[in-house]
């Protein structure tokens, strides 16, 4: 994301802002999400879809199951590494501009499982934009989620993007909110596990 | 302002009404589906844009407006750009003969409420709907994917299997009224006892359920079956090329709609006055026309989708039989027992 203010610089001022709060507006209200229900977190985000939570009111219930036509990627649960590059994957396929929640503390962090099977956090293989704690998070929990990304969207600046071509966005991490909770503790069986996925996402992405 | 130049003002204005009204439904009635699929779930629906979410359909566009648009590698590029055009193109097309009025007089001129009102409606509206299955079949297979090719296959198998049917019944219809143009198959139901769903009733089962099948709706959507083929055959589609794949079903519905409504239940002729005024007509259209698309939804949300075979066998073995059988004894009626048809008239005009 480029400068919070785009009536500042670059000569695109009046209309530009017109243009931008239209297209914030319209993906803000239709984020259209892929769900990935990977264990427990995948439960309450049924729940979510469904009565009594009812995400439709956002314009955000139509779930569709290809990636191509998904803004919104919804990591619900346990990642483990075995899963981590179907994950990043999807994450590939989905056509800009897209937007990540991890939903659940063992996407944000890992949670529990501080072990060498489980991704310390989607977070080291996606950018993430909203973090959402709970073991599972209850479904208001997670459309308040969406409503402080809702909020995001609505400061991002597409138009000079449109001009400018896509910006480079560090591939992992979302730069100020991003901190591996378990940076401090030594992560000696992952680094030396044989089959690293990590390594191989790495490796893909070059 | 001579004559022609009227006519041909006339004549953009009236495409630009009915164009604009036949998208302009598609798109409400994407938002109906979202609506109607909530009450009957016992949810809201989208209600933050705009009144009661009425602005859903426009946050939408903007948002695939601005969407990237990809390009799977090892698709074949340009066909690939071409489908979604070839499947929303037939069912826009097929809009310009349905009559959705009678003639309507507005600033002193006269002119029937359709686009062109052709001799041979009938014909043209199943040649250019035939096209349909060429944009899902392009699609899936442009896409180099497997998901994408079955559901392309599936899809083109369940188009020309229940096309069949869908001609036959409206052939017995075209039998009855003795006439391929529209307009004239709508005004010979001025009343309630002469539309056409008291005398041929099975025809209107039989198309129904051939309506479902050529627009990929539930229970037929196995062209999009999302336990087996994620998305069909648009799976590898984003953004606008998508939207026009989603505009091209809903323009479908919209057409298959008021086809039910022209030929079955007496297109835009008010039930119990026979010379109401054409703003009464049109309005009675529409209204005929909302109750077909709310039945589309209705079914979609109410039944499970049925199994390929299942599907095959109902076209072939069920369907395609009765329709025969259908318009071999219409025909044999007509031929034969002309007498027949003024009875069964004189017993609803009698009742009503």
């Amino acid at each position: 994301m480029g400068s919070l203010n785009p009536v500042q610089g670059e000569g695109v001022g009046f209309l530009a802002t017109r243009v931008d709060e239209l297209v914030n507006w319209g993906r803000k209200n239709s984020l259209w999400p892929m769900p990935l229900g990977l264990s427990c977190c995948g439960i309450e985000l049924m729940a979510m879809i469904g009565p009594k939570f009812d995400l439709a009111r956002f314009g955000a219930e139509a779930a569709r199951f290809s990636p191509r036509q998904c803004d919104l990627l919804i990591v619900a649960g346990t990642l483990t590494w075995k899963m981590a590059t179907a994950v990043r994957t999807i994450y590939d396929q989905m056509p800009d501009p897209k937007w990540v929640i991890a939903m659940g503390v063992c996407s944000s962090s890992g949670g529990m499982y501080d072990s060498y099977a489980v991704v310390q956090g989607v977070d080291s293989i996606l950018p993430v934009d909203v973090y959402v704690p709970g073991c599972p998070p209850r479904p208001d929990a997670v459309i308040d989620a969406i409503i402080k990304l809702q909020k995001k969207i609505e400061r991002e600046d597409p138009l000079r993007r449109l001009l400018k071509g896509p910006e480079h966005k560090p591939d992992t991490g979302t730069g100020t909110i991003t901190k591996q909770p378990n940076a401090g503790v030594p992560r000696t069986a992952l680094d030396l596990h044989p089959h690293d996925p990590k390594a191989k996402i790495e490796e893909l992405l070059k | 302002m001579s004559p022609e130049l009227q006519e041909i003002l006339v004549w953009i204005v009236k495409v630009h009404v009915i164009f604009l009204g036949m998208v302009g439904t598609a798109a409400i009635t994407t938002l109906a589906e979202r609506k109607v699929s909530a009450w009957m779930q016992y949810r809201h629906g989208p209600n933050r844009v705009g009144p009661q979410g009425l602005l859903q359909p426009l946050a939408d566009g903007v948002k695939f407006l601005f969407k990237e648009s990809l390009v799977p590698e090892g698709a074949n590029k340009w066909m690939f750009r071409l489908a979604p055009a070839l499947a929303a193109a037939p069912a826009m097309l097929t809009v310009a003969v349905i009559p959705f009025g009678p003639d309507v007089t507005l600033f002193g001129i006269t002119t029937p409420f359709s686009i062109v009102d052709l001799d041979i409606g009938v014909m043209y509206i199943l040649a250019i709907g035939g096209l349909s299955v060429y944009g899902v079949i392009v699609g899936g297979w442009a896409s180099n994917s497997k998901y994408s090719l079955l559901g392309g296959l599936r899809a083109s198998a369940q188009m020309v299997s229940y096309e069949l049917s869908m001609i036959l019944a409206l052939l017995s219809i075209v039998a009855i009224s003795g006439s391929l143009d529209l307009r004239e198959v709508v005004l010979q139901q001025k009343t309630i006892g002469d539309w056409n769903i008291l005398y041929q009733p099975l025809a209107f089962l039989l198309f129904l359920i051939a309506a479902f099948a050529e627009t990929n709706r539930h229970p037929f959507d196995f062209a999009e079956c999302e336990p087996e083929l994620v998305s069909g055959f648009h799976t590898e589609y984003s953004a606008m090329r998508f939207a026009l794949f989603a505009l091209g079903e809903y323009c479908a519905m919209v057409v298959m709609s008021s086809l039910a409504v022209a030929f079955w239940f007496g297109g835009f002729s008010v039930p119990f006055l026979p010379d109401a005024h054409w703003a009464l007509g049109i309005a009675a259209f529409c209204a005929k026309v909302t109750f077909f698309l709310f039945l589309f939804l209705w079914v979609r949300w109410t039944l499970p989708r049925f199994r390929f075979d299942q599907l095959m066998n109902l076209g072939w073995k069920v369907m395609l039989p009765l329709a025969l059988a259908n318009l071999f004894v219409t025909g044999a009626v007509i031929a034969y027992a002309p007498q027949l048809k003024a009875l069964w008239q004189n017993l609803f005009h009698g009742a009503s």
